[in-house]
């Protein structure tokens, strides 16, 4: 059964369709990127997954479970991470900290407990501290600058530590929104490292939105094409690269070949 | 000789003191603090009790508005809330002052939560524009609640007891506004090295990242206008005590400004720059009253003129900090502190 399934997602935004009956399965382990021209509602099915808008019309399930209605933090409690396309870091916070509230939804204690620091709250600061330093800020080397404030970070940067921040809720399922835009060969290449590693030591259900044609075609297990708010093409990325449709989408329509 | 900051756990890498020095001064400034009373006059007993009162309220609007990122020009009422619940509580209830303050701070929380529901919906302007309704509510049943608050008179608060003895000198009730401000201080400090406070900050940076990553808007928004209020509820109840008399001009709106000022001044987001904006903001004028004072010697108008700079010198500070220095004097004393910590090596 598939992990995540969209079923006739609609969406619109004063008349405009963003979403035009998007129907997608993404099954447990799968690698699965989204790719599409400018405006194809790529962003928006990742805004609707996660929560942030409420489809007009069509069902969201994941893991089983109806999640259309959910709130985006009820989702993240289901352990559904995101990354942003424009970086949505907490840009007064220290790195660290940043990565740490990736962990909120795994904390328990209370603000009485909190603003003691007493008990629970110590430990579980300290301990959730430990697996942070551990698991992720070791995992993407971060840990020359884990004390700097975010904002004053180069941009390649701030993209790993947003990753970092999505990894901290430990995820089943990991969206990602052009994680190497605006990004060097150099910096892309780390990036694609990193994301490739934590997939499969993770074993995490990755969907990723993707620009950069190379990388969706080199580490996608499947690749859905999107249009005007349609698929138009799913597939292996073998496929979907031959597909009439797809190099319509792309160089529009009537191409002379000279 | 210790040659470096070196820390070994993370338990040491979470600490609110970086090194044992500043946990001994502190120690010694607590305890030169208990002292103070048996040796100032009571002109600056009077106005370090006000700086009490006001790091304890300027803590509370720094959690709301510095941290939280939710705009409030409500926090005067909030006070007034909090000086009239622990003035009608233990006049009209006949509550001691140590059960009046808790439950003062607590009805302070409950209006705070109330208040803080447009926040769900607003945000920046639109919602500073819904918490000044707050404040004219507010002000509005407290004038016209004539019975419980006795309107625009106000009425007198029987000093706090102790063991039968009255607090009702400068130096006696130094000490329970004092022991106050300590745990109000270190409350906030634990707050944001911890889940709720990054959460906090979370909700200011970016909400709609907060709310991906897990954080409940309307539950840390709200949280937000609860702890502050009630922090307000505190310095309210405090304010009721010190002075011993509540009268609605007291909440006015420019306090709730003097209290803004306080932590644009002090440093938004720090719970030291709170301490040093209250300080600032209650020592400004009594240094221009004192320099006036020594001026009329010479210069016979002095007195009415210095006055009247009050506000111009004011307004002149809250806009040398917004242009030069918008994270206020706690970054200045950053600065300077680690200039010292290396002196005198530059590197």
């Amino acid at each position: 059964m598939a992990l995540l399934a969209l079923e006739n997602l609609h969406l619109s935004f004063g008349g405009v369709a963003a979403l035009a009956g998007v129907s997608l399965e993404i099954n447990a382990g799968d690698f699965f990127a989204i790719i599409g021209p400018n405006g194809a509602g790529k962003t928006s099915i990742f805004n609707c997954i996660s929560g942030i808008y409420a489809p007009a019309r069509g069902r969201i399930v994941f893991d089983g479970r109806d999640i259309t209605r959910l709130k985006p933090h009820q989702r993240a409690e289901l352990r559904i991470a995101r990354t942003f396309q424009n970086i949505a870091l907490f840009r007064g916070m220290s790195v660290l900290d940043n990565v740490k509230i990736g962990r909120h939804v795994h904390l328990r204690s209370g603000v009485l407990a909190c603003g003691l620091y007493y008990g629970r709250a110590a430990r579980e600061e300290q301990a959730h501290r430990a697996i942070v330093e551990r698991e992720i800020i070791d995992l993407l080397e971060l840990q020359d600058i884990r004390h700097k404030i975010v904002g004053t970070l180069p941009y390649g940067q701030q993209k790993r530590v947003e990753l970092a921040r999505a990894l901290a809720l430990d995820p089943v399922l990991l969206l990602l929104d052009e994680p190497t835009a605006g990004m060097n060969a150099e910096e892309t290449e780390d990036m694609v490292r990193f994301i490739l590693y934590v997939a499969r030591v993770k074993r995490l259900t990755v969907v990723m939105i993707e620009h950069d044609m190379g990388v969706v075609m080199d580490i996608s297990d499947r690749v859905a094409v999107l249009d005007f708010g349609k698929k138009i093409a799913e597939g292996a990325p073998a496929q979907v690269q031959q597909d009439a449709n797809v190099i319509k989408a792309y160089l529009g329509e009537d191409v002379e070949v000279a | 000789m210790q040659s470096g900051d070196f820390r070994v756990t993370y338990a040491s890498d979470e600490r609110i003191f970086e090194t044992r020095l500043p946990i001994v001064a502190l120690v010694g400034l607590l305890a030169a603090l208990a002292f103070v009373p048996l040796v100032a006059g009571t002109y600056w007993l009077d106005v370090l009790n006000r700086i009490g009162i006001a790091i304890i309220g300027a803590i509370g609007l720094n959690i709301l508005v510095g941290f939280t990122g939710q705009i409030s020009i409500g926090h005067a009422a909030f006070l007034a809330v909090g000086a009239y619940s622990t003035a009608i509580f233990e006049t009209k209830a006949g509550l001691p002052f140590w059960l009046a303050i808790p439950l003062a701070a607590a009805v302070t929380s409950v209006f705070g939560l109330v208040f803080g529901v447009p926040a769900l919906r607003l945000k920046g302007l639109y919602l500073a524009i819904a918490t000044l309704a707050a404040h004219f509510i507010t002000t509005y049943g407290i004038i016209h609640w004539e019975r419980m608050t006795n309107g625009v008179l106000g009425f007198n608060v029987a000093p706090a007891t102790v063991f039968g003895l009255p607090l009702d000198s400068d130096a006696r009730i130094f000490y329970l506004i004092f022991a106050l401000v300590v745990p109000a201080v270190f409350f906030a400090k634990n707050l944001f090295r911890t889940r709720v406070g990054r959460a906090f900050i979370a909700v200011r940076d970016r909400d709609v990242a907060a709310s991906v990553i897990g954080v409940s808007l309307y539950r840390y928004k709200l949280l937000a206008f609860v702890i502050s209020s009630f922090y307000a509820g505190v310095a309210g109840g405090l304010m009721a005590h010190h002075s011993r008399i509540v009268f609605p001009d007291a909440f006015s709106l420019l306090v709730a400004i003097d209290y803004l000022a306080m932590i644009i001044i002090g440093g938004m987001g720090s719970i030291l720059g709170s301490i040093y904006g209250a300080a600032f903001m209650t020592l400004l004028p009594e240094v221009l009253k004192l320099s006036a004072t020594s001026l009329t010697g010479v210069y016979p108008n002095a007195f009415g003129l210095i006055a009247s700079a009050r506000d111009i010198v004011f307004g002149l500070a809250i806009i040398f900090f917004l242009m030069y220095e918008p994270q206020g004097l706690a970054r200045i004393w950053m600065r300077f502190r680690s200039y010292w910590k290396l002196w005198p090596y530059a590197y």
